[in-house]
C-alpha cells in the first residue's frame, strides 16, 4: 500500500469527526469573530461592521483593566494554593498508614462536587449570621465578633479563592499521587544511605519525577481559573462594589445583561487570546522540563 | 359514597375525553416562571393544573428559574426563534422587551372588564409607550416590617411614619441593648439594592431621569443614598445587609435579630408561620415611611407581569393561560403569598381575613408605587447604580461622587 493512500485513508476515516468539530467548534468560533467586528445586539438584526472599534472600546475601558487584575489575582492565588496543598496532600497520602485507601477515596469528593453546589455550600459556611466559619473561628478565638466575609472588599476575594482551592486541589493531588508511584524506591533508599535529609530527598529525588505531571495540572488549572465565572457569580455576583468581578463576568454583563453581542464577543476573544498565550507559554515550559527530566 | 363513585366515573370520562381530544388538537404551551418569592412553585403548579383541567386540549410545560435567570432565558429563547409562549417578566423589562419585539402587544385583547377591575397603578407594570404588553400578575412593593415585641420592649407605641423616626426608634432599641443593629435590608450587589434605594428615592421625591438624562445624582436621589450611608455608618443598619438578598432579610427578621426590615409581601405570611419563624404573631407591617414635608409614605413598583411572546405559535391559547392565571377568582384563591391585582379583592373578607394589617398597608403602599426608570438601557443603569451604592456604603467614595460616576456610566 502506498504512503499516499494511507494518508488519504486516514483523512477519510477522520472526516466525519472533522465535520462535527467544524460544526460545533469552528462555526461558533468564526461567528464570534465576525460578531466582534460588528455592533450587533443580542437579538435583532446582524449589526453593521465597525472594524476594531469594539476592541478599542473594551481594551481602553477602566472596567477591563480592573477586572483583568482581579482575574489575575484570583487565578494566581487560587492555583498557587492548589499546587502547594495538592502536592503536600499527595506526599502524605503516599505514606503507608492505616485507612490510607479510604482517605484517598474521600479526597476526590470536593473535586467531584459540581461547582454550583460547592459555591452554595461555601456561601452558607461564610454566612455572616449563622455560618460555620464565624462560629468555628470565634470558638477557637481567632476572631472576636462575627464578620461579613463576602461583604467586605478585603476578604471577599480571599474567601472565594479558599472555596475554589478547596474544590480543586484534589485534582493536583491525584496527578501528583500518580506520579509519585513512578519514583523508584531504590533511588530513595540510595539517597537515604547517602545521608540525604527529608527536604533534600524531596528536592533532588522526588520533585524531578513530579515536575512534568505537575506542569500539566498547572496548565489545566490556570486556564480554568482564568475563565472563572460560576463560583463567583453564585457567591458574590462580582460584589462588593465589583471587587470580585472577573473577566468572564464582564463578558456576561456586556453580552447578555447589556445585550451588546458585538462588544461582548470582542471581549470574549480578548480573554481567549490571553488564555491561549498562557497555555502556549506553559506548553513550551512543559516541553523544556520534559526534555530535562527524561 | 355514591357521590364519590359518580365523581370518579365523571372524572374518568373527563380523563378519557381529554386523552381522546388531545390526540386531535393537542397544544403544548411552554411557560417560564420564577422560583422565589411571591407565588410558590406549588401554587403556580396548582393553578396551571386547574387551567389544563378546564382546557383539556392544552398542556402546559412549566419551567421555574431564579429571578436572575428570567430575563436571560427569555431573551436567549427569543434569539433562537423558539421557546416560550408565556413568560413572567419584571416591571423593569417591558421597555427593553417591547423595543426588541420580544412580547406581543396585547392591548386589543384586554377587555373593558379588566381595564375597569384592575387597580390603575398595576398597569404601569406591563405598559410601554401606551400599549399593554401583558397582564400584571404579582402586585408588589417593599413594605416596612417590624417586630412588635421588640418595639413594645423599647416602649415604642407606634411604628415610624417617617424615615427620620425610623432612625430615632432604631437608636432607642440599640441604646437599650435590645439589638446591636436593628434594621436589615437587601443591599447586595443585585437588583435588590435598587429596590430599597428606589423606595427611599420615592420618599425624598427624587427622580431617576429628567428629560431623558440621569438626575438621581442630585436632590432626592442623593438624599436617598445619604440616608442609607448614614444609617449604615451609625451602626443602626445590620452591616451584613450589603451582602443580603431578600431571603437573607427574611431569615434575619424571623429569627428575631432585627426590629425593622424592608421586604416584599411574601414575607408577611412566612414570618407569621410558627413552623418557619421565631417571631410568628409578632410581625407588624406598614407602608414604608415618608419624609416630613415631602411624602406621607414611600413605595416602589416591584410588580411582575405575564406576557405572550412574539414567537409563540399558539398566542390565543397562551393568552388564555395568562387570562386565567391573572383572573380574580384564581388570584383570590392564592392570595397568601401575593396579593391580587383586582381592586375589589382588597375589600373581600375572604382575602383580608387573617392578614388585615398587610391589606391595610397594601391599600396605601400600592397606590403610592414609584417606578424604576423606564428605559431600554435599564440593565446598564442598574449595574452602575448597584456599584455606586456599594462604593458609598463601603466608604470607597462619597455618595455624591459615587452617584455622579454612576450617571456617567449609566449608558443613558
Amino acid at each position: 500500500m502506498s504512503r499516499t493512500w494511507l494518508t488519504t485513508r486516514a483523512w477519510l476515516l477522520m472526516l466525519p469527526l472533522l465535520a462535527v468539530m467544524v460544526g460545533v467548534i469552528g462555526w461558533p468560533l468564526a461567528e464570534t469573530v465576525r460578531l466582534s467586528f460588528t455592533d450587533a445586539k443580542l437579538i435583532g438584526s446582524g449589526g453593521d461592521y465597525v472594524g476594531f472599534a469594539n476592541y478599542a472600546k473594551m481594551l481602553s475601558g477602566a472596567a477591563f483593566q480592573k477586572t483583568l487584575w482581579t482575574t489575575l489575582w484570583f487565578a494566581l492565588s487560587s492555583v498557587t494554593i492548589e499546587m502547594v496543598v495538592g502536592v503536600l496532600a499527595a506526599l502524605l497520602l503516599n505514606q503507608r498508614f492505616y485507612g490510607r485507601t479510604l482517605l484517598r477515596a474521600m479526597m476526590i469528593l470536593p473535586w467531584a462536587l459540581p461547582t454550583v453546589v460547592n459555591a452554595t455550600l461555601w456561601r452558607l459556611i461564610y454566612n455572616p449570621e449563622y455560618g460555620a466559619a464565624n462560629a468555628a473561628l470565634m470558638q477557637i478565638g481567632l476572631i472576636d465578633s462575627y464578620r461579613s466575609w463576602l461583604g467586605e472588599p478585603g476578604s471577599a476575594m480571599w474567601a472565594i479563592i479558599l472555596a475554589d482551592a478547596w474544590k480543586n486541589f484534589p485534582l493536583v493531588t491525584l496527578i501528583a499521587l500518580a506520579a509519585l508511584q513512578a519514583v523508584p524506591r531504590d533511588t530513595i533508599a540510595a539517597s537515604l544511605v547517602d545521608g540525604a535529609g527529608a527536604f533534600q530527598r524531596f528536592r533532588h529525588v522526588t520533585l524531578p519525577h513530579l515536575v512534568g505531571p505537575l506542569m500539566v495540572a498547572l496548565v489545566l488549572r490556570t486556564i480554568e481559573a482564568f475563565k472563572v465565572f460560576d463560583i463567583i457569580w453564585i457567591m458574590t455576583r462580582g460584589g462588593p462594589a465589583n471587587t470580585t468581578r472577573t473577566l468572564s463576568i464582564l463578558v456576561y454583563q456586556e453580552g447578555f445583561s447589556f445585550q451588546r453581542a458585538g462588544s461582548g464577543a470582542s471581549l470574549a476573544l480578548i480573554v481567549t487570546l490571553i488564555v491561549s498565550v498562557l497555555a502556549l507559554t506553559y506548553g513550551m515550559l512543559l516541553r523544556k522540563s520534559a526534555g530535562s527530566t527524561v | 359514597m355514591k357521590i364519590v363513585i359518580r365523581r370518579a366515573v365523571v372524572g374518568g370520562v373527563f380523563v378519557l375525553a381529554a386523552a381522546a381530544s388531545s390526540a386531535f388538537a393537542e397544544t403544548t404551551l411552554n411557560a417560564l416562571f420564577m422560583s422565589q418569592s411571591a407565588y410558590s412553585e406549588a401554587d403556580v403548579r396548582a393553578m396551571t393544573d386547574e387551567f389544563t383541567a378546564a382546557n383539556p386540549d392544552v398542556t402546559v410545560n412549566l419551567e421555574f428559574v431564579p429571578y436572575e435567570g428570567l430575563r436571560d432565558k427569555t431573551i436567549l429563547a427569543q434569539g433562537s426563534g423558539s421557546g416560550y409562549d408565556v413568560v413572567l417578566f419584571d416591571v423593569i423589562w417591558p421597555a427593553e422587551y417591547a423595543e426588541n419585539g420580544i412580547l406581543l402587544d396585547v392591548t386589543d385583547r384586554v377587555t373593558a372588564d379588566m381595564t375597569a377591575g384592575v387597580l390603575p397603578g398595576a398597569w404601569t407594570t406591563v405598559d410601554y409607550n401606551g400599549a399593554h404588553y401583558g397582564m400584571p400578575w404579582i402586585l408588589d412593593t417593599k413594605y416596612l416590617f417590624y417586630n412588635k415585641d421588640i418595639l413594645a420592649q423599647a416602649g415604642i407605641a407606634a411604628p415610624p411614619k417617617t424615615w427620620e423616626e425610623l432612625t430615632q426608634q432604631a437608636q432607642i432599641i440599640k441604646d437599650m441593648g435590645l439589638l446591636d443593629t436593628p434594621i436589615v435590608w437587601s443591599w447586595a450587589q443585585a437588583e435588590a439594592v435598587i429596590c430599597d434605594y428606589t423606595t427611599l428615592v420615592s420618599a425624598y421625591e427624587g427622580s431617576f431621569l429628567t428629560d431623558g438624562a440621569p438626575s438621581f445624582q442630585t436632590g432626592g436621589g442623593l438624599d436617598a443614598l445619604n440616608y442609607m450611608v448614614d444609617s449604615y455608618n451609625a451602626g443602626l443598619t445590620n452591616p451584613n445587609s450589603k451582602e443580603f438578598l431578600e431571603e437573607d432579610v427574611r431569615r434575619v427578621f424571623q429569627n428575631g435579630e432585627a426590629a425593622f426590615a424592608l421586604n416584599w409581601t411574601y414575607m408577611y405570611n412566612l414570618a407569621n408561620d410558627p413552623a418557619e419563624s421565631k417571631v410568628a404573631g409578632n410581625v407588624g407591617v406598614v407602608p414604608a415611611p415618608g419624609v416630613a414635608g415631602k411624602s406621607e409614605v414611600s413605595a416602589m413598583n416591584g410588580s411582575m407581569g405575564l406576557g405572550v411572546t412574539a414567537t409563540s405559535q399558539h398566542p390565543d391559547e397562551a393568552w388564555k393561560l395568562v387570562e386565567y392565571l391573572t383572573s380574580q377568582p384564581v388570584q383570590n384563591k392564592y392570595a397568601r403569598l401575593s396579593l391580587p391585582i383586582w381592586a375589589s379583592s382588597y375589600d373581600d373578607p375572604a382575602i383580608t381575613a387573617g392578614q388585615e394589617e398587610l391589606i391595610a398597608a397594601a391599600k396605601v403602599g400600592l397606590a403610592a408605587m414609584y417606578p424604576r426608570p423606564t428605559t431600554p438601557n435599564y440593565q446598564e443603569l442598574s449595574v452602575a447604580l448597584q456599584q455606586a451604592i456599594q462604593e458609598a456604603l463601603l466608604g470607597q467614595a462619597t455618595p455624591q461622587d459615587a452617584l455622579a460616576t454612576a450617571a456617567e456610566n449609566s449608558g443613558i
